[in-house]
């Protein structure tokens, strides 16, 4: 193959905002119900019933579109969606096609290769669709209608992403935005971030896009990578064999690693859009943007530059601990009440970390107190226990939200620096290990290690090691 | 009338719509479309320049609700539309994507 491609990727993102009401009615958006029980006539598109804007909707939506640099559209609308599918009770979503509330932004991401911007379409609202469950007994498909009338909002990209890598990069980023403004917890694997890829290849150089296509079910950002490259490869195939791409959406198989045409929308891609007679215009002043504008958190970018000033961490730290808002959270909490912020950050970069990817969790589902924390990490600085016993009673903290101070008083874990009983320890280990005493005497400095380990052990580790190694030094 | 209307042209609306039209129907709808599509014809003669396209009937905007729960369970009102029913669920021919 001697001609070089070109990857072109543009997304729409879709998010499920963090409202307690659906966007029409005044139905709960819980996740988990059992079926059907938040709905009403609205939601179900029952003949009559009449939608009416919950304006949390509009207020997060203003937000992503200012923390993303879009402009406010101040007078903006909604518009039918018409299509025929049994998730879709009205037979039509009402969504933004011609006035779109957000417009024209861009958001900076960072990859290897270094800093670029990714332009942003629009952002739209519109109303989610029910779900189907199929009924594998009686062959049939079952709709539970909880999720229609959800609110979400549509990110649209700029064609401007060249690589899984910078589709990956600015999903983190837009994710990050998203969850420090509240406005949704973007959860691919349960579906309240979901992304649809648009792929297509060119020859490097050329100035003209090839046909693309849509690539739906994407549920994780490993299986975005994949479906990426799978589809970069199909495409250059058929290139390269003389055919054409066609224009059509795909459904990624992750298992399968390939992308099959879905059968069932396409036949249909005119969706007659028209706009929404139940619903009033929405004018937007200068001053609802100035306060929305406001309101906005410190967003990750900020933070974690005033990590490095305030706290004085490396940069690498900042990064780990801004990249989820829960850790950020957690850390300025727990620094808040032992001030020794570098330890912190020890404790919630390195044996979190590892307890999470352990226990295949989430950051965001950590639920210890930071007062807990803060009080394991000024036991081991005023020495009443030491470093191994420390990350046990953080597994405890982590897994139980113990309270250490009661937990180490009632295990007995408290270091030993009673001199008289260590002196008795470390003699006994002297004697059972002749050969590492030797090997001592021969130069051998490893073995004074073993000999401090058999120590600890003997004393379930609980031994104050700084005097374990005085007091082996003065008997050898 | 001005504007003929194809009959690919209904048979197309017709799989939009999701309609079975009869021979004597489809003639109908060919001739009601027509006219409505001389309407706008005749619209399209008026000199628009500088004119605010319409979004809405009515001179209101901002019309909100606030984000508060007010509806309970209605799983037994919503079902009772239901033309077959299994688990809480509407359930429907397969439907595969
Ligand atoms: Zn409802």
């Amino acid at each position: 193959m001697s001609r070089q491609y070109e990857t072109v990727i543009g997304l729409e993102v879709h998010v499920e905002l963090a409202t307690k009401t659906k966007i029409f009615c005044g139905c709960s958006t819980e996740f988990g119900g059992a079926p059907n029980t938040h709905t009403c006539p609205v939601c179900t598109g029952m003949p009559g019933a009449l939608p009416v804007l919950n304006k949390q909707v509009v207020e997060y939506a203003m937000a992503v579109g200012l923390a993303t640099n879009c402009s406010i559209t101040q007078y903006c609308k909604f518009d039918r969606k018409n299509y025929f599918y049994p998730d879709n009770p009205q037979n039509y979503q009402i969504s933004q096609l011609y006035l779109p509330i957000c417009r024209n932004g861009g958001i900076e991401i960072e990859t290897a290769a270094g800093r670029k911007t990714i332009g942003i379409h629009e952002i739209h609202m519109e109303e989610d669709a029910g779900k189907l469950i199929h009924d594998e007994w009686d062959d049939c498909s079952l709709v539970d209608f909880n999720r229609s009338g959800v609110p979400l909002i549509e990110i649209v990209s700029e064609p401007d992403m060249r690589s899984a890598e910078e589709v990956i990069a600015y999903l983190e980023k837009l994710r990050l935005i998203i969850q420090y403004l509240g406005a949704s917890d973007c959860k691919l694997q349960e579906g309240s971030m979901r992304a649809d890829v648009n792929l297509s290849v060119r020859q490097v150089g050329s100035e003209t896009f090839g046909t693309r296509t849509e690539m739906k079910n994407l549920n994780s950002f490993k299986a975005i990578a994949r479906a990426i490259e799978g589809e970069r490869a199909r495409q250059i195939e058929l290139l390269e064999e003389g055919k054409e791409v066609i224009q059509e959406t795909r459904r990624w198989d992750d298992n399968k690693e390939y992308s099959y045409p879905m059968r069932s929308k396409e036949d249909a891609q005119d969706y007659r859009y028209f706009p929404e007679p139940d619903l009033v215009p929405i004018s937007i002043s200068d001053e609802w943007i100035a306060r929305v504008r406001e309101a906005q958190p410190e967003l990750h970018d900020e933070k974690r530059r005033r990590y490095c000033e305030e706290y004085k961490l490396p940069d690498y730290d900042a990064q780990i601990l801004t990249s989820y808002k829960k850790l950020a959270d957690l850390f300025e909490e727990t620094v808040a009440i032992c001030n020794r912020p570098k330890k912190v950050s020890n404790w919630l970069m390195v044996e979190t970390m590892r307890l999470l990817k352990e226990h295949n969790m989430d950051p965001d589902e950590l639920s210890f107190q930071p007062s807990n924390l803060a009080k394991l990490i000024m036991l081991v600085e005023n020495q009443t226990i030491n470093g191994t016993v420390a990350k046990e009673v953080f597994e405890q903290i982590f897994k139980e939200d113990v309270d250490p101070e009661r937990y180490v008083e009632e295990k007995g874990l408290k270091v030993n620096s009673n001199a008289d009983e260590l002196y008795e320890i470390v003699r006994r280990v002297i004697e059972e290990n002749p050969q590492s005493v030797e090997d001592y005497h021969n130069g051998k400095q490893k073995a004074i290690g073993f000999l401090v380990g058999q120590t600890m052990k003997a004393t379930q580790g609980k031994a104050n090691p700084g005097m374990v190694n005085q007091i082996l030094k003065e008997l050898l | 009338m001005a504007n003929k209307i194809s009959d690919e042209v209904i048979d197309y609306v017709s799989i939009l719509a999701k309609l079975e039209l009869s021979e004597e129907e489809k003639e109908q709808a060919k001739s009601d479309m027509g006219s409505m599509l001389d309407y706008i014809d005749k619209l399209n003669e008026l000199d628009t320049d500088g004119v605010e396209p319409m979004s809405h009937v009515f001179p209101v905007t901002n019309v909100f609700r606030d984000d508060v729960v007010t509806n309970g369970d209605n799983s037994a009102e919503t079902l009772a539309n239901a033309p077959a029913e299994k688990e809480g669920s509407f359930q429907v021919p397969k439907t595969v994507d």
